[in-house]
């Protein structure tokens, strides 16, 4: 794809043989490649319009005759203009607190309890004493999923079976973490889509009811364009703290990163990279960046 | 659009329309062509035509393999029991898709067996025998991290001794790039056809709704694994148009039989292509 797209910029800068650098001109049915591409990486079609006016600009008047071709110079410039974009300073999760108290939440499927898991054993890791709180009351034997994977880890689970309010079982969970000197408590919550209403409330409330330190979105990569609408109203409803990235060791171009990052403005704070507990890693723009334009 | 004539602007408009909904550059350059074509042919054609003729292209790349009035799976007579593998990558809806599958089964008065063979995610059996009890219909198992072929073989043996109608397996998701994962697959229905030859029946593979362009390339590694027969698009009760589903069809030649609308139990709807693309453009710009 790295050559694929180099080839095409290649060839649509054909225009530009004999002159020295990139114009307003020659440059256009480039733009719309780049364009083409980031799109077909499942970038959002808004963001990568938005994108690849920067990048327009950014291009305009560079020397292309030090690059080996014109197409590979644009290649480098949409790269680092990618990585910027989605960078920035590094943010790592803020466990202060005590306990500290990280509220999970997405759409179904998107990973968030096997999240919960390796969050679990990641913090577990570095000595601390963590609980973890099944407060998905919805979808079929997500509470023994949760239990499973605490008993993988070896760190503790809160449920409630009788209790068929998530709001509550937060506020026991944490309740029971400072009674056992539990120093993190991670909430798994339900899957809800953006346009539910009542879901989108009970996500409210339990951010509202528990008031954690740090709030994560979970997403899968291979979120199509509607990425941006669920971020949002995610975002509006719960202004969370970060984004994980799950099922990256697929073969998605993971173009959702960056339209998530372009429209909330929130750093990306982890990936996951496997169904294991270990499989957790921390985010690299630049990685990301290459990912997204297949280099 | 506040245009009488469809010019290269209103083709624009258009390409960020069906790029929004999914669609992907590739199919949508396509769909556009064959706009171009007409337009180019019926010499004069208006924006308010414009509309009617994107979904009878839109539609026509649907039809070779999808009836308007929909094409549940219908269970054949003199096949029994009828076998039907569920696949997909992690998440998208699988064991909920065959519970809302067993249910209108069941109240089709067809005997019905769920066979859980996913055996390695977290609490993947306990979550199919709750969609069983639901649904009231028997779940075969051999509980956590057993053999998946065997479990498959073992709900097909079962379904013949109890003179089940259909008989559907669940399988564990997994990311079409992993080979050994891909390859069990093959396996699971290797040993069930040394039961039922032509086991298994049906491969229906579950597509996410909300996935983007990856949805092609695993169609691509599913269909080569396990010849896939029918296509289900879940979660399209969100915003999620699902568009990537036109040129997968268009390209793999297989139905899409089933959407799901949401997590309960009657959630299943028969994929009506009009339908389907009437909400593909009923998108609030
Ligand atoms: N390959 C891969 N699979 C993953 C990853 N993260 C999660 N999964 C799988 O994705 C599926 C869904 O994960 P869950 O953790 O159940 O997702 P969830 O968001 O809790 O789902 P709901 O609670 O139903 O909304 C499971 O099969 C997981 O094993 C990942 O990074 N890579
Ligand atoms: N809103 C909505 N949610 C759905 C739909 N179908 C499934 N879900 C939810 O998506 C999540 C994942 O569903 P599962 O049926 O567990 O998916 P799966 O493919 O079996 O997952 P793995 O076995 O882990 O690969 C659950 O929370 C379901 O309730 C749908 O059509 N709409
Ligand atoms: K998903
Ligand atoms: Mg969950
Ligand atoms: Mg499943």
């Amino acid at each position: 794809m790295f050559d694929n797209l180099s080839t095409k910029l290649d060839r649509a800068f054909k225009t530009l043989k004999g002159q020295g650098s990139i114009t307003e001109i020659n440059v256009a049915q480039t733009i719309k490649e780049v364009r083409r591409a980031l799109v077909d990486a499942d970038v959002n079609y808004k963001v990568a319009k938005t994108v690849t006016d920067k990048i327009k600009d950014e291009a305009m008047g560079r020397d292309v005759l030090i690059a080996v071709s014109p197409g590979q110079l644009m290649v480098k410039i949409v790269h680092e203009e990618l990585t910027e974009l989605m960078g920035g300073e590094k943010q790592d999760i803020n466990i202060k607190g005590d306990p500290a108290i990280i509220l999970i939440a997405g759409l179904q499927g998107s990973g968030k309890t096997t999240f919960t898991g390796k969050l679990a054993n990641y913090l577990k890791k570095q000595n601390r004493q963590v609980l973890v709180a099944a407060c998905d009351v919805y979808r079929p034997a997500a509470i023994e999923q949760l239990k499973v994977l605490a008993g993988q880890v070896g760190v503790d689970v809160y449920t409630n079976m009788e209790e068929k309010n998530p709001v509550k079982i937060a506020q026991e969970a944490i309740a029971f973490a400072k009674q056992n000197h539990k120093k993190v408590v991670i909430i798994d919550t339900a899957g809800r889509l953006a346009v539910d209403e009542a879901m989108m409330n009970e996500i409210a409330e339990i951010k509202r009811a528990i008031n954690p330190t740090e709030t994560l979105f979970v997403v899968d990569s291979m979120t199509g364009q509607d990425a941006v609408n669920t971020a949002k109203t995610f975002n509006e409803r719960i202004n969370f703290d970060g984004v994980v990235l799950t099922k990256l060791d697929g073969d998605s171009r993971g173009g959702a990163a960056l339209s998530i990052r372009a429209v909330v403005e929130k750093p990306i704070k982890f990936i996951s990279t496997g169904e294991k507990m270990e499989a957790l890693d921390l985010f690299y723009p630049d990685r990301m960046a290459q990912r997204i334009l297949g280099m | 659009v506040g245009k009488s004539k469809v010019d290269e602007e209103v083709l624009d408009d258009l390409e960020e329309m069906l790029v929004h909904s999914d669609v992907g550059v590739g199919t949508t350059i396509k769909i556009i062509k064959r706009i171009e074509d007409r337009v180019a042919r019926d010499k004069y054609v208006s924006t308010n035509e414009l509309d009617k003729i994107l979904r009878e292209e839109v539609a026509a790349l649907l039809e070779e393999n999808n009836s308007g009035k929909g094409t549940e799976i219908t269970v054949p007579a003199g096949i029994k029991p009828y076998v039907i593998m569920v696949v997909g990558v992690n998440g998208v809806g699988k064991t909920t898709t065959i519970g809302k599958l067993a249910a209108q089964f069941h109240k089709a008065g067809k005997k019905v067996v769920l066979g859980a063979a996913d055996t390695f995610r977290a609490a993947a059996v306990d979550q199919l025998i709750i969609w069983g009890q639901r649904v009231g219909v028997p779940v075969i198992s051999h509980g956590m991290n057993t053999d998946p072929a065997s479990v498959a073989f073992d709900a097909v043996k079962k379904g013949v001794e109890m003179d089940a109608d259909v008989v559907i397996i669940d399988t564990a998701g997994r990311l079409h790039n992993k080979v050994g994962l891909m390859n069990e697959l093959t396996k699971i229905k290797r040993v069930m056809q040394k039961f039922i030859e032509e086991a298994p029946h049906e491969v229906l593979l579950v597509l996410d709704g909300s996935t983007g362009q990856n949805a092609v390339l695993q169609a691509t590694e599913f269909t080569k694994a396990t010849d896939v027969t029918a296509l289900a698009i879940t979660k399209l009760d969100g915003t999620a148009k699902g568009g990537v589903v036109i040129g997968i069809s268009d390209e793999f030649k297989i139905p899409v039989k089933y959407i799901g609308v949401g997590e309960k139990i009657e959630d299943l709807q028969i994929f009506n292509k009009y339908e389907f693309v009437d909400s593909l453009f009923s998108r609030k710009k």
